[in-house]
């Protein structure tokens, strides 16, 4: 075990984790941020994407102990209060969720994606969500809503 | 509709889910919890001599020790069935049964734990091809005692409606055709997960994520031999079931005996290559099917012969056996047809219940035949699928009951939309368009234990805070049946949503609710809900009618009021609340539903029996690499008959999610075993599509106002699926000329076909 320091949605956080632990084991398990899915465990699924330094990573491929002196953002940390992001109010609108559990993963993708890509076209979106799996919407309706976002943010 | 009815309503849930705030069952914790480690067999099909558990009890954070024997009541969905133990007794059946288990501290203390408890085993015989299964074969190497005649069929389906063979031997059009279909799993993203709490007052709670809260009440109360009142099981958020959670299932029952035994709360919950192994997805298939019709394009018989690979257990066997031919009856009317279904025990994962449940794969084969004979008789498919569809209000010939039917329009939509007419057999050689057409049951109107109970009953609860609680053990699993309860109650009481709130899926709380199987919800729990808010309504209009001297007919409640036409009332909704509440305080009322009396007097006449049944008609548009064998869906057309989509917003996302799900068993999806065991328990390995593989969607509703639905509503969760497999492999035929019969459609067996086509 080992302690490290960790800043975690804009606060600093001591835990003890194990050499092999992931961020995403440490979030849901110590830091008690359970926002971050755990589905498939060998970087398949996107749905336990965070953000370090502003990069989107997989929870599930990321060693804890290369998580220090980094900001992490999970998706306990994009919105405050009712204030949600324009990815979040259009996955709402658009029905861009059924089961929800791959959905803090698509908005922890699409937050940075749209960042870097402010005007993508639908095929670029797809190529931007390539690495999330969800088993419900047939996508379309996730589509739909980072494509308004975008729009959004552009407004 | 003045309310929310009928319009396009974003998800009650919804902010909840894209905020991380919804709790699965994973994320719930508890003070002093332990977690489970499971043991599994490495056998396909073995004796268990002897189990040594000595070193896992003394292994460090260990806390109690089970074993097969310590549950030996067995258990199943179907009580024709119940073939299933929580863990193994003096047999395995297949690769990653379930041997022991252990509770522990720690999740790794857990399955270091179970890893110190050893097996000695004896094998036997695997049967892993189904064609084995079928055969008599040594007493001592059956997988089950109970089957009959020396052989490993679970159940033989049979039933034959006026002589097919022979109008199909003087049919001047006819084809035989074998079909081969790979076994698929519900991949949904949120692993099986469990919690047992062994509480202060002898009960015992399970938070679990299950489609069936009702059903694992029952089999938790069976296994544990626990008294029914005693037992409490609750559905957080779950994330996707596709009848994937529609078992109980063993790791239920092992954590709450390990919460009985020790006391404390107990979780469990599945890696993903444990999900993989659990399975109880689509059997994997093989269909030999004839189909006539004459020189006009009618169809005059039908008769299918189908082996389904049915895995160690019975899981929903017994009713996929029956669906694979009954839900033949329609779209088209068949009066002369028969089928026989055997479900083969094999030594590997069971399959049971998955998304358009036991009629996926006869669907593709049907609408493949259908469009071969087609070509035969020189009609143009869409003609010809026009020419023989059931109308409404009509009766099969095994006697399911059809009411209302937009599978015309369904169809005569897509057909225009696809520019059909102009493009069909007419496109450069690569591209091409296939349609295919489907039906569903909206609720299979018998239960699945016998009894004299509603389907499903809802209550409906105001108090002086104005508030309209729903109840209901409705399993909401991302179809969105929490929204409908509120739309519905917010309809007819005219009060905004947000003045409904719910409390469901709690059987403790909540009115049983069968579960969220057979595309059920919406049509029995929004009737249910609907006579509740109205008994509510009514109740509130007599005192206020009483009070105000009025009749009680001519109230409206509307707009967050309470009014006359004539304007002799007009108040708020809390004025109404206190009016109604005055001298009696809170009022409850009761919302049920019985399913219609109906179905034949024959053995089986019961399979397939709905109050209603959705129609729908696809069209799909490919592209085929003829260098390559790789098949791209460009778009699908899909057109659905959902009587009357109480939420578009959720009915066109049961709609694409079917085209998502239809598409990765059509080209990619493919369960593969070696000896039995699954190689491909990961999503690298397993194919899903991806968002770059998603096709243009385009999604008509049609509604057909069902009159016995909920607002006229049927459907929409299941039958999409059944259109999408059938109008992919049509439309290869339309690019490249070739007959795809293997799901899925991979490229090598696509470029091997044109190969040998030359």
């Amino acid at each position: 075990m080992e302690k490290v320091q960790l800043n975690v949605n804009g606060f600093p956080q001591v835990v003890l984790v194990g050499s092999h632990e992931t961020i995403l084991e440490t979030l849901r398990n110590r830091l008690n941020l359970t926002g971050t899915k755990q589905c498939c465990d060998e970087g398949t699924c996107g749905s336990c994407t965070i953000l370090m330094d502003g990069k989107p990573v997989l929870g599930c491929l990321t060693p804890t102990v290369r998580c220090v002196g980094k900001e992490i953002v999970t998706i306990e940390g994009v919105s405050s209060g009712d204030h949600l992001h324009p990815v979040q109010k259009q996955l709402v609108q658009n029905g861009g969720m059924q089961c929800g559990f791959c959905t803090p993963g698509v908005v922890m993708t699409a937050i940075p994606y749209l960042k870097e890509n402010p005007d993508p076209s639908i095929d670029d979106i797809k190529e931007g969500l390539s690495g999330n799996l969800c088993r419900c919407t047939g996508y379309k309706k996730i589509i739909e809503a980072v494509k308004n976002a975008a729009e959004e943010l552009n407004g | 509709m003045s309310g929310p009815i009928g319009k396009p309503t974003p998800y009650i849930d919804g902010v909840q889910k894209v905020t991380g705030k919804a709790m699965y069952t994973d994320d719930y914790r508890f003070p002093n919890m332990l977690y489970v480690g499971l043991l599994r067999s490495p056998h396909a099909h073995a004796h268990i001599k002897h189990i040594d558990t000595s070193a896992a009890e003394t292994y460090p954070g260990v806390s109690a020790v089970t074993v097969g024997t310590d549950l030996p009541i067995s258990f199943g969905i179907l009580p024709i069935s119940s073939d299933e133990n929580a863990m193994a007794v003096e047999k395995v059946r297949y690769v990653g049964e379930i041997v022991a288990a252990v509770a522990a501290e720690t999740m790794e203390a857990a399955q270091k734990g179970a890893e110190k408890i050893i097996v000695e085993y004896d094998p036997v015989r695997a049967f892993i091809d189904p064609g084995d299964s079928l055969e008599v074969c040594d007493p001592a190497e059956q997988i089950h005692s109970h089957t009959k005649g020396g052989k490993n069929i679970h159940k033989t389906a049979e039933l034959r409606f006026n002589e097919p063979e022979k109008a199909l031997e003087q049919s001047p059009f006819k084809r035989t055709e074998s079909f081969k279909f790979a076994g698929v799993t519900h991949a949904f993203t949120e692993p099986h997960s469990t919690i047992a709490i062994w509480n202060g007052d002898e009960t015992l709670t399970v938070i679990s994520a299950t489609q069936v809260p009702h059903y694992l009440h029952r089999n938790l109360s069976k296994v544990l031999e626990l008294p029914m009142h005693r037992v409490r099981v609750k559905k957080p958020a779950l994330g996707g079931g596709f009848g994937g959670k529609s078992d109980p299932f063993a790791h239920e029952m092992i954590t709450a005996y390990l919460s009985m035994k020790t006391k404390r709360p107990v979780k469990c919950t599945f890696s993903r290559e444990e999900v993989f192994i659990n399975n109880h997805g689509r059997h994997p298939t093989t269909i030999d099917m004839s189909v006539g019709c004459d020189q006009d394009g009618i169809i005059t018989a039908l008769d299918t012969d189908t082996i389904i690979d049915g895995g160690a257990y019975g899981s929903f066997g017994v009713v996929t056996s029956y669906y694979n031919g009954v839900l033949l009856q329609g779209p088209y009317k068949i009066d002369k047809l028969g089928f026989r279904t055997r479900r083969a025990y094999t030594n590997k994962p069971q399959c049971g219940a998955m998304r358009g449940h036991g009629a996926v794969n006869p669907r593709y084969a049907m609408e493949v035949i259908l469009d071969m004979l087609a070509h035969d008789a020189g009609i143009d498919p869409c003609d010809l699928r026009e020419k023989n569809f059931l109308e409404e209000n009509t009766i099969t010939v095994g006697q399911l009951r059809i009411t209302s039917n937009g599978v015309r329009d369904c169809l005569q939509a897509v057909r225009k939309k696809s520019n059909w007419d102009k493009l069909y057999g007419k496109q450069p050689y690569g591209r091409g368009l296939g349609i295919g057409c489907g039906f569903y049951i909206s609720g299979s109107a018998l239960p699945i234990i016998w009894n004299h109970y509603p389907q499903t009953v809802v209550h409906a609860k105001l108090d002086f805070d104005g508030r309209i609680v729903m109840f209901s053990g409705a399993s909401d699993i991302g179809q969105g049946s929490d929204t409908i309860l509120a739309q519905i109650a917010s309809e007819e009481l005219g009060v905004p949503m947000n003045y409904v709130q719910l409390e469901v899926a709690d059987t403790k709380t909540t009115p049983v609710d069968l579960g969220s199987y057979s595309s059920r919800v919406t049509f029995m729990v929004g009737n249910a809900a609907k006579m509740a808010a109205e008994k509510l309504r009514n109740e509130m209009a007599k005192a206020i009618a009483k009070e105000k001297d009025v009749s009680a007919d001519d109230i409206v409640f509307r707009d967050n009021k309470i009014f006359t036409e004539d304007g002799a009332v007009d108040i708020s909704w809390e004025d109404g609340v206190e009016a109604a509440l005055a001298g009696r305080g809170a009022i409850v009322e009761s919302g049920y539903y019985f399913s219609p009396k109906m179905g034949g007097d024959f053995k089986g006449s019961g399979a397939g029996l709905s109050p209603a049944y959705s129609f729908g008609a696809f069209i799909s548009d490919v592209t085929v690499n003829p260098s390559t064998g790789s098949v791209k869906v460009e778009k699908i057309w899909a057109a659905h008959d959902c009587g009357k989509a109480l939420n578009p917003l959720a009915v066109e996302g049961q709609i694409e999610g079917s085209i998502h799900m239809g598409l990765g068993q059509a080209i990619s999806e493919d369960l593969r075993y070696v000896n039995g065991q699954i190689v491909n328990a990961n999503f690298f390995d397993y194919r899903i599509p991806y968002s770059v593989d998603t096709p243009d969607m385009d999604v008509t509703i049609i509604e057909s106002n069902d009159s016995e639905g909920p607002y006229g509503a049927k459907e929409a969760g299941e039958g999409p699926i059944h259109p999408v497999l059938p109008s992919i492999g049509n439309a290869i035929y339309d690019a490249v000329g070739i007959r795809m019969m293997e799901l899925p459609i991979t490229p090598d067996k696509v470029l091997a076909k044109i190969q040998e086509k030359g």
